[in-house]
């Protein structure tokens, strides 16, 4: 018992020693160094997949580490656990230290104060009392006291700078606090993401199944979303001539709170830079891109048009792929319907050019919209269970030759191809689609507050001295005085030099002869 | 807003003006350093004191100056009258910029290259006054001069305006104060990489014996590393603050572990960790020297490997 009591107090120590702070401090920064360097699920998990494929056992091992999810990681959550253990056993000490010293009175005039590192002394015409007078004038805003010692002579201590403890504690409370929001925030926050056409639809931040994709805090189920609706109505972009993006616009409408109820919308222009911020929730313009309507007839004469948001490829020209798929109309036996579904597939430019046949785009805005596609007819495999991307169709239903190609066209606005059996797919334009995300995080005002403070205690313990003065004025048997003044600065800084001759002139002069 | 294609010539003339002009004074600097008195023990005291900035204060140290300057020494002056000549040009290079093209000159590499260079030399010629370490201005320009050098080259982008995600008033306030103080770090980074010759060299004298005993003392590089440290850092960390509260606007989150945002983290508990290393009695010299060194490194890093190599959303700088 008593072996395991004197383990717990060792390792305490050792954990709360400032040098084991330092270590730890370092081994942050190094386990978050993997982070800039590997490919992060979180930001890209495309990449992380193709990393892994490239470094065969190497890659694996990584993952094994949770290298591709370093701040999620064991490892990177005990360091942060341990500083933090760490920082709260090296604070609060120095707390109690902190409060004992702001009661104490400044220490006692050292018998000998021309060893002091800043000395200076005279003999002057004044008696003590006058002295002292002087001094505590010249003194105002120290904290000092005043002594009397045998023989007649009075001393006075002062000290001044303690705010610099104060910033220094302030900044590693704040430090302290700032690990605790941050940690809630993840905790409790979620961020979702969510394409919608910009042409008057609709999102409702409802349930986490309207989102394309949803990352939750560990503490976020999902239900309990803060609820709100957005219409976006247009959206506008605008280009310098070498295709660089000038401005992003979204023209919404919103409703949320109490207009939930009266189903009262508000109009906002949402831009980059410029979130919608509503009930403690963010809403952001993250991206866009184009959406081909594509309009078919089937040889029955039925009609049947779609409007699926196809995907950037390229960020500056914004050529765009995807699948654009339909069920064949009237066809209730789902054996016969997995003979004759379609999908159109290929490459969308917003400004087209052709090499021959090759279509590119060479501006990002829809001046000239054209596709380069390719039909397939047969079963998509949307029937299979398995999971189908949006943006593309199942090729392995390609490969096992139940999905068959039967046309490969280019399409300008208003084009159409005819296929083998008669059905027509007519091209009619594009519209735009803005990509958006819905943000959580309750305790970022807490992490604002916190960072504030850092900076301010920051500046106090970086740019406040602590220095002492102390004035020793002896009374001679001719009646004129002998006055000492010593000073010394408590912390590392340099300067306090340029401050004490300019006091102790005034406090040997008894500020009579001021910068003279 | 269109861009003024004049103006922005002209300020890109000056930006080379400035260069040129940065390496003349280099190899005025460099020389005085090779060839001036070494600097002796009791002048250093002299100066330091005569700056106000010694720990040991005793009127009656200073020494008055020897009127006689040898060529080496009025080499060193005609460097500072240089430095200050390339300032102007560089000041004006930048002022150009901004009006030609309507907005804070820092919205690329080359940009904000030529800021943060300016931070640099201007924190140089500001300590300058207060420790006597004019003959280290040939080794604050060098790294300047290749920046400078990279930034009208390779890294060189055309007067434009930037894009959405840019216009915000916190490009004019987070990347100032981020390039300023990143600027201003290289300062110490010299300083501390500087102590480590020179301490090196104090201890096994035939080591760089040419070179390294005319450096300052050791003492001296130390405390302008850390006088330097302790007036950027406080700005660092109030410039990774603002670009918070910016990625909260622009980005949807106010902190994401982007590449940039992670490596600043990592240099900010660096330079985090000298301040401490230089409070703790064990670690004040060479080894605190070695981490302000590292965390100089890392913001070099930052700022090549990160803009240029990774792909992350601060890929603004405009090159490619
Ligand atoms: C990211 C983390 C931290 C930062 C940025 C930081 C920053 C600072 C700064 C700037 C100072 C003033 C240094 C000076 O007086 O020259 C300081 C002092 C101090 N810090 Fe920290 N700190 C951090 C974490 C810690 C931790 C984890 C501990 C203890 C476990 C700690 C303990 C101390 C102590 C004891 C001092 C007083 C040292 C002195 O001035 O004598 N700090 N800190």
């Amino acid at each position: 018992m008593r072996d395991a009591l004197a383990f717990l107090r060792n390792t305490w120590r050792g954990l709360t020693a400032m040098r084991t702070a330092l270590t730890l401090l370092f081994l942050l920064a190094l386990g978050a160094l993997p982070g800039a360097l590997l490919p992060q699920r979180a930001l890209n998990a495309a990449k992380v997949d193709e990393y892994i494929a490239e470094h065969g056992w190497w890659g694996r091992l990584l993952d094994k580490g949770q290298f591709f999810a370093v701040y999620g990681s064991f490892w990177f959550s005990a360091i942060y656990v341990l500083l933090f253990v760490s920082l709260v056993g090296c604070l609060l000490p120095r707390l109690w230290e902190y409060f004992t010293q702001m009661r104490a009175k400044p220490v006692l005039t050292p018998r000998n104060l021309s060893r002091m590192p800043h000395h200076a002394d005279a003999h002057v015409d004044r008696d003590v009392a006058e002295v002292m007078a002087a001094a505590r004038t010249r003194l105002r805003g120290w904290r000092l006291v005043e002594r009397e010692e045998p023989g007649g002579a009075r001393t006075i201590s002062a000290e001044r700078g303690f705010l610099r403890e104060t910033g220094n504690l302030v900044f590693h409370f704040a430090l302290l606090g700032l690990l605790v929001a941050f940690a809630l925030g993840k905790m409790f926050g979620y961020e979702g993401q969510v394409i919608v056409q910009a042409t008057g639809k609709q999102y409702c931040n409802s349930g986490v199944f309207n989102f394309d994709s949803f990352r939750p805090g560990l503490r976020v189920d999902g239900t309990r979303l803060t609820p709100f609706c957005v219409r976006v109505n247009d959206f506008h972009a605008s280009y310098l001539h070498n295709g660089q993006a000038q401005s992003f616009q979204a023209g919404i409408d919103y409703q949320s709170g109490a207009d939930l109820d009266t189903g009262t919308w508000r109009p906002y222009s949402l831009e980059v830079n410029h979130p919608l911020r509503t009930e403690g929730d963010r809403l952001y313009l993250l991206g866009h891109g184009y959406t081909p309507k594509f309009t078919v007839t089937f040889p029955n004469g039925a009609t049947r048009s779609a409007e699926v948001q196809w995907r950037p490829v390229d960020p500056i020209t914004l050529l765009s792929e995807g699948a654009t798929k339909f069920d064949p109309p009237q066809v209730t036996d789902s054996e016969e319907r997995r003979k004759n579904q379609l999908a159109i597939t290929g490459l969308l430019a917003p400004s087209a050019v052709f090499d021959g046949t090759l279509m590119s785009s060479n501006f990002p805005e829809a001046r000239k919209p054209a596709v380069a596609v390719d039909v397939f007819r047969g079963d998509l495999g949307t029937d299979s269970g398995r999971g189908q991307s949006i943006f593309s169709i199942d090729r392995s239903m390609v490969d096992n030759g139940r999905l068959k190609k039967v046309a490969r066209e280019n399409l300008e606005v208003g084009q159409s191809v005819t296929l083998d059996d008669g059905t027509v797919i007519r091209f009619d334009g594009v519209t735009d689609w803005v990509s958006l995300q819905v943000s959580h995080d309750p305790t970022q005002v807490y992490v604002l507050v916190f960072s504030m403070l850092i900076v301010a205690g920051l500046g106090a313990s970086l740019a406040i001295r602590r220095r002492r003065v102390w004035v020793r004025a002896v009374p001679r048997q001719d009646g004129r005085t002998f006055i000492e003044v010593g000073g010394l600065a408590r912390t590392d800084q340099a300067g306090y030099g340029g401050e004490f001759t300019g006091l102790s002139r005034d406090l040997l002069t008894g500020g009579q002869d001021k910068e003279s | 807003m269109p861009v003024n294609a004049t103006l922005a010539t002209y300020g890109d003339w000056l930006y080379n003006s400035a260069v040129g002009v940065y390496i003349l004074a280099t190899f005025l600097y460099l020389y005085e350093q090779a060839f001036g008195r070494a600097p002796a023990k009791a002048k250093e005291r002299e100066l330091v004191v005569a700056g106000g900035t010694g720990e040991q204060w005793k009127p009656g140290l200073v020494v008055p100056k020897k009127p006689e300057r040898p060529r080496a020494e009025r080499f060193g002056r005609m460097a500072v009258a240089l430095t200050l000549l390339g300032v102007l040009f560089h000041v004006s290079a930048l002022v150009l910029r901004g009006v030609a093209t309507g907005r804070a000159p820092w919205g690329n590499m080359y940009e904000y290259g030529a800021l943060l260079t300016l931070a640099a030399v201007a924190t140089f010629l500001v300590l300058m006054r207060s420790f006597p370490v004019r003959r280290l201005g040939g080794f604050v320009l060098t790294p300047v001069v290749i920046l400078m050098f990279l930034g009208g080259t390779a890294l060189y982008a055309p007067a434009a305006p930037v894009q959405p995600a840019l216009q915000s008033y916190w490009l004019v306030i987070h990347v100032s104060v981020i390039s300023i103080s990143t600027g201003m770090l290289l300062v110490p980074g010299v300083a501390s990489l500087l102590y480590l010759v020179k301490s090196t060299n104090d201890a096994k004298p035939e080591r760089f014996a040419r070179f390294a005993g005319r450096l300052p003392a050791a003492d001296t590089l130390d405390r302008l590393a850390y006088r330097s440290t302790v007036l950027a850092f406080p700005l660092f960390t109030i410039g990774i603050m603002f670009g918070a509260i910016w990625a909260e606007a622009a980005w949807g989150r106010f902190w994401g572990w982007d590449p940039k945002e992670t490596v600043a983290f990592v240099s900010w508990v660096v330079y985090a960790a000298y301040l401490h290393a230089r409070a703790t009695a064990g670690w004040r010299g060479a080894r605190a020297a070695w981490v302000n060194a590292l965390g100089f490194l890392l913001t070099v890093f930052n700022l090549f490997f990160i803009n240029l190599v990774t792909a992350g959303l601060h890929s603004y700088a405009g090159v490619g």
